[in-house]
């Protein structure tokens, strides 16, 4: 497979387009693998890259029900930061917003990643204390963090609402400026070349229906092309993970909820960061076509179907018109959902299961995109060594028994509030 | 929207009502010292894909709570009872 540059640009246009090959092959399974990954999100494709390009494990597929990146991987509002504070967090984000950094040139594909920066506005002073408190803490562990007062917030951002009539306040915002976006889909796209090219089989419209057991391990996977032997399987399907692990008898501290994404029709260049607001949950960013990338609150209530209703969408706009009085005659274009695997303290699990052959990354919530690089690299070395790396030695599923819950939000086991 | 059949109030707009989550999750005793069975009243979830009996709260209603069938693949709705009225 060719090497993407601008030379290869340049001649392939010479030759109007007619000679890019594909990107990734489309192999039939074969009867076995040495590790088989289940789902092919950005999780489990950048998974099986770094278990064929760090570990050497080259006997891989990646098997998807649907299409690559067709889950929430193309479904997210692609926002990228690494502004936690939690022991068991603060280090693993951080571990993926260095792998963003340099994503485009180690997968020799562009992921289009840009720092654009991010603002957490508060609009209390106790919000501006605990910003000030999750700043302090970043700073302490090396990551870049900022805290702005209502005058420099207002200098910057000259189009949020700071009139006496403003519902709720800006005090000011906590601020980080490597955080930003990245093309969803050609993360998905980046990841499953990069794997291919070492040899990774990427199989695709194949659903996963259940497990080949063997003494009480799991030796595989039934799908609807057939049995598909493995020495170890990888879970990485997001919203399905509970679905996934009932299989298995698992019961996890899951539940499924869909989230629902909207883009308004395109501007010219207007917010070139991305904001959060800190009073409702809604944050917004600009995408390159010039549409408004609005994100906010969860249905809130259990469900597998990747559509969302339309009381959320009244909530979510009324939070942007709430901090933006001026997108109050823009039109909504598009809104989706994805179905989120929401776990009762808000953090991820990448672990060892409690059954043998079975490894779990899951539990994401609303935050997994941005764990994307680093979520595969923990998980393969995770898979490789049969222990964690330090980075997600946190991510188990018995921190709950243990009482070491991750609640970054501070909300208790609700999964529906985080 | 879904449309929930309160027995009380009558069919009601989903927006006026909490969700409570999974209604087969059963408190153990207070007395109860097994830590596992904490754990999975607290924590743990079937989480299934169908049919799903879930709590409600009509809050801006009766203020009862409410157990209801739902799909949660297809978001259809079905029976709905009072929660403090055994099934
Ligand atoms: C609307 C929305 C906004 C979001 N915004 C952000 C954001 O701004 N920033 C951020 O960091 N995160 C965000 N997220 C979360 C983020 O998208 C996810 O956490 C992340 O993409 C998960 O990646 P994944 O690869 O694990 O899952 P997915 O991309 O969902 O991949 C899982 C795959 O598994 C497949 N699968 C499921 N069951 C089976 C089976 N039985 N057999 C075979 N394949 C199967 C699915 O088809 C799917 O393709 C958002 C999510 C949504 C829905
Ligand atoms: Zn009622």
């Amino acid at each position: 497979m060719s090497h993407y540059s601008a030379l290869s640009v340049f001649l392939n246009a010479l030759k109007g387009n007619q000679n890019w090959q594909r990107a990734w092959r489309d192999p039939a399974p074969k009867p076995k693998y040495d590790v088989v990954i289940v789902g092919g999100g950005g999780h489990g494709l950048a998974t099986a890259y770094y278990l064929a390009k760090e570990h050497g494990i080259r006997n891989i597929a990646v098997i998807e029900k649907g299409w690559l990146g067709g889950g929430n991987t193309g479904r997210n509002t692609t926002i990228v930061r690494s502004n936690y504070m939690m022991p068991g967090n603060t280090m693993f984000y951080e571990r993926s917003m260095k792998l963003w950094e340099n994503l485009s040139q180690d997968l020799n594909y562009n992921v289009m990643i840009s720092q654009r920066g991010q603002y957490n506005l508060c609009h209390s002073p106790a919000q501006m204390d605990a910003a000030r408190r999750r700043g302090n803490i970043m700073r302490a562990n090396g990551i870049d963090a900022d805290l702005f007062d209502r005058a420099e917030v207002k200098r910057r951002l000259p189009y949020l609402d700071y009139s006496a009539t403003a519902r709720f306040p800006i005090h000011g915002a906590i601020f980080q400026s490597r955080a930003g976006t990245a093309r969803h889909d050609a993360v998905a796209w980046g990841y499953a070349r990069g794997a291919d090219r070492l040899g990774v089989d990427i199989i695709q419209q194949c659903e996963v229906t259940g497990y080949i057991w063997d003494k009480g391990k799991i030796t595989g996977v039934q799908t609807t092309k057939g049995e598909i032997r493995a020495g170890k399987v990888g879970l990485a399907v997001a919203g399905h993970t509970g679905h996934l692990a009932d299989m298995a008898g698992l019961r996890l501290p899951i539940e499924t909820h869909a989230l629902q994404a909207y883009v308004t029709e395109p501007l010219k260049p207007m917010v070139d960061p991305v904001i959060s607001f800190g009073a409702a949950h809604f944050y917004i960013s600009q995408s390159d076509k010039g549409g408004l990338v609005l994100g906010g609150d969860l249905d809130g209530y259990n469900s597998y179907a990747q559509r969302g209703g339309l009381p959320i969408v009244e909530h979510t706009l009324a939070s942007a018109k709430a901090l933006m009085p001026s997108l109050s005659r823009l039109k909504l274009l598009r809104h989706w959902a994805g179905v989120m695997d929401m776990s009762m303290d808000g953090s991820p699990f990448i672990t060892k299961t409690s059954v043998d052959g079975l490894y779990l990354n899951g539990g994401w919530c609303y935050g997994g995109f941005k764990a994307t690089p680093a979520a595969g690299w923990c998980f393969a070395w995770t898979i490789a060594k049969d222990e964690p790396h330090p980075d997600n030695a946190e991510f188990t599923l018995n921190r709950f028994e243990r009482g070491y819950q991750i609640d970054e939000k501070g909300v208790g086991p609700k999964p529906n509030a985080h | 929207m879904l449309r929930i059949n309160c027995p009380v109030c009558g069919t009601r707009d989903e927006t006026e009502f909490t969700y409570g989550g999974d209604a087969t999750v059963v408190r153990p005793a207070m007395d109860e010292t097994r830590a596992q069975l904490w754990l999975d009243y607290v924590f743990n979830r079937d989480n299934p894909r169908g049919p799903h009996t879930e709590y409600w709260h009509h809050v801006q209603g009766c203020r009862q709570w409410l157990v209801m069938e739902r799909n949660t693949l297809t978001h259809e709705v079905g029976e709905c009872h009072l929660a403090k009225e055994a099934c």
